[in-house]
């Protein structure tokens, strides 16, 4: 029993080293005094100001906050409308296409996709007129698409655990559907609604392929300029701004962590208390009856 | 009765619901695949945009030229068909090497403590969520000539040179499975965790060795799971461009980054579609592989 157990709980943590290596190694660098990035020369901040100063690094950043802000919100509502058909609407036709366009986008390679949606544009320029040029929102439809099938795969995974006798209930008391999905489904499935976004805003911040192929003239995002001053080469300016990014992941993540906690251990108390009251009403406890106030929360 | 009437017309909110999302994705997914194979038809040219138009109007006729040039030149030149073979072998090589070290850390976190789980699943989720640029880049301090894996090295006195790792194939393994690793753990995770552990129990209670019962009974169970995973490492793989193009070297040659020379440097449009629809071709079988996998997955019969 043990050797095998022992096997993998090593794997596990030798992974977790292999992945959170570079990243801790990349913060330290980011804090070299030395110009030369792979000679430690003592502790400095240096070059966290001289980000300050970089215009075009920052208009780049604010750029990219704009636009993974729209893509989390399209891709939240698109992805959740893709997720409900996919998990309630059991037959239509062409269902199968659907579930296909929906699954392909997550592993099509980003070239294909990107080359794909930029002679679009540009088809629909010379037939429409529009888009007359390149830019955020081009960037964002490329990135809602992308997301929207990330967003689809977390919430119906949530919407395929619920219990739908909840929203069959409230159908039977005489509600219109849409006021169930508002009133009912939407609360029940928040957090993954939330995770979704969350995730939508990450990928898109993080999108350099993409990006590169539908954006135009002056809409460089901040991979699109991380990217060009990489490719010279390791850069201590460039330490810094990535070890920025990790940080803004990493309290993202926290509170992500965070939250689901809490709500965990909200609903543990929850049932507790059901329990002891069912157990104090009826002189005996009633795990059935404990069931669905925990489902509620 | 007008609304009757109005509302006859209207589309109701059953197709309202699928198709907002079907309309979408077929504009901005589906579409633009006939865009690409249309163009890889036809000719590069010095123009905004910079190819032929394949139907042109000519003394009252409409004359449709498919030009197959591009396609035979996939063919003539050795170099795109050996880039094709690169990005699918290092794809594979990596799919196999994200399964073989992703499966055991899968293992590990579907048995540990659910409170535990939450936590060891966010630290392999956290990294999908930084900017994949980052992580290459982090690993370019490491492994050049001069950097920390070659000074540790040395330092040690393993070796006396540095080690040329940087801008070779292997900094390319070494970043692929990198930064494809969650991937491969996530699905097979939400499959492991889903198994009776009674089974396990049975078959040792049966006298079956620890091994026999996870070869005998937890891999076959868990085959969704991998489909999932390898397909969601090597599909991407093939296409990659950014691993390649800041940890890879002259030797390193995949099809994503010839096709991205093709579009901006050469700027050759034709020609990019060509490979796009090629690499197409090739990623077909795999696409529609994981596309069942998924849609069973979807709707939870799996």
């Amino acid at each position: 029993m043990k050797t095998g157990f022992r096997f993998s709980t090593f794997m596990l943590w030798a992974g977790l080293i292999f992945i959170y290596a570079p990243m801790v190694i990349l913060v330290i660098y980011s804090f070299n005094a030395s110009r030369l990035v792979t000679v430690w020369g003592g502790w400095s901040v240096n070059w966290y100001i001289a980000l300050l100063d970089n215009n075009q690094l920052i208009s780049a950043v604010f750029r990219s906050l704009e636009i993974a802000l729209y893509t989390a919100v399209a891709a939240v509502v698109l992805g959740t409308l893709a997720a409900f058909v996919l998990t309630r609407i059991t037959r239509f036709k062409g269902r199968t296409l659907f579930g296909g366009l929906v699954t392909a986008p997550l592993v099509m390679p980003e070239v294909i996709t990107g080359l794909s949606l930029l002679l679009l544009f540009v088809a629909m320029a010379q037939l429409l007129g529009w888009p007359a040029e390149r830019g955020i929102v081009t960037i964002w439809i490329a990135h809602t698409t992308f997301c929207s099938s990330y967003v689809a795969v977390v919430v119906s995974a949530r919407l395929r655990e619920l219990d739908m006798s909840i929203e069959e209930a409230a159908m039977d008391l005489g509600a219109r559907p849409w006021k169930v999905f508002l009133l009912i489904t939407i609360p029940m499935i928040a957090p993954s609604l939330a995770a979704g976004g969350m995730m939508s805003f990450a990928l898109s911040l993080d999108d350099l392929v993409l990006a590169s192929f539908v954006s135009g003239p002056g809409s460089t995002t901040l991979p699109m300029e991380v990217f060009s001053q990489v490719r010279l080469g390791v850069k201590p300016e460039i330490n810094a701004i990535a070890s920025l990014i990790l940080l803004v992941v990493s309290l993202f993540t926290f509170l992500v962590w965070f939250f689901t906690r809490r709500a965990e251990v909200r609903r543990r108390r929850a049932v507790q208390a059901a329990i002891e009251d069912a157990a104090a009403n009826s002189g005996q406890p009633d795990p059935r009856r404990a069931g669905s106030p925990a489902t509620v929360a | 009765m007008k609304t009757s009437k109005l509302k006859r017309y209207l589309p109701g909110g059953r197709q309202a619901v699928i198709g907002i999302p079907f309309l979408w994705l077929f504009l901005f997914f589906m579409l633009p695949f006939f865009i690409v194979l249309k163009i890889s038809f036809a000719e590069a040219d010095v123009a905004i945009p910079p190819y032929t138009d394949l139907v042109q109007f000519a003394e009252d006729k409409i004359d449709i030229a498919l030009n197959l040039a591009n396609y035979l030149l996939l063919g003539d030149d050795d170099l795109y068909f050996a880039a094709y073979f690169g990005s699918v072998k290092m794809a594979f090589i990596s799919t196999l090497l994200c399964l073989l070290i992703g499966y055991p850390m899968a293992y590990a976190i579907s048995v540990a403590k659910k409170e535990t789980q939450t936590v060891l699943l966010l630290l392999i989720m956290m990294p999908t969520w930084t900017a994949i640029l980052i992580r290459v880049y982090a690993w370019m301090g490491i492994l050049s000539n001069n950097g920390l894996l070659n000074g540790f090295l040395q330092f040690i006195g393993v070796i006396d040179q540095p080690l040329q790792i940087l801008n070779t194939n292997l900094a390319v393994y070494i970043g692929i499975v990198y930064s494809y690793l969650p991937f491969m753990i996530l699905p097979l995770f939400a499959n492991l965790v889903k198994h009776d552990q009674s089974l396990l129990e049975a078959s040792s209670d049966l006298g079956s060795s620890r091994f026999n019962s996870f070869w005998k009974i937890t891999v076959p169970l868990s085959k969704n799971g991998i489909i999932a995973g390898c397909m969601l490492v090597f599909i991407p793989v093939v296409g990659e461009f950014v691993i390649p193009e800041l940890l890879g070297g002259p030797e390193t040659l995949m099809i994503g980054k010839v096709l991205w020379q093709e579009f901006f440097n050469n700027r050759d449009w034709p020609v990019a579609s060509a490979l796009a629809v090629v690499m197409l071709a090739i990623l077909i079988v795999p696409i529609v592989l994981f596309n069942r996998s998924q849609a069973k997955e979807l709707e939870g019969r799996a």
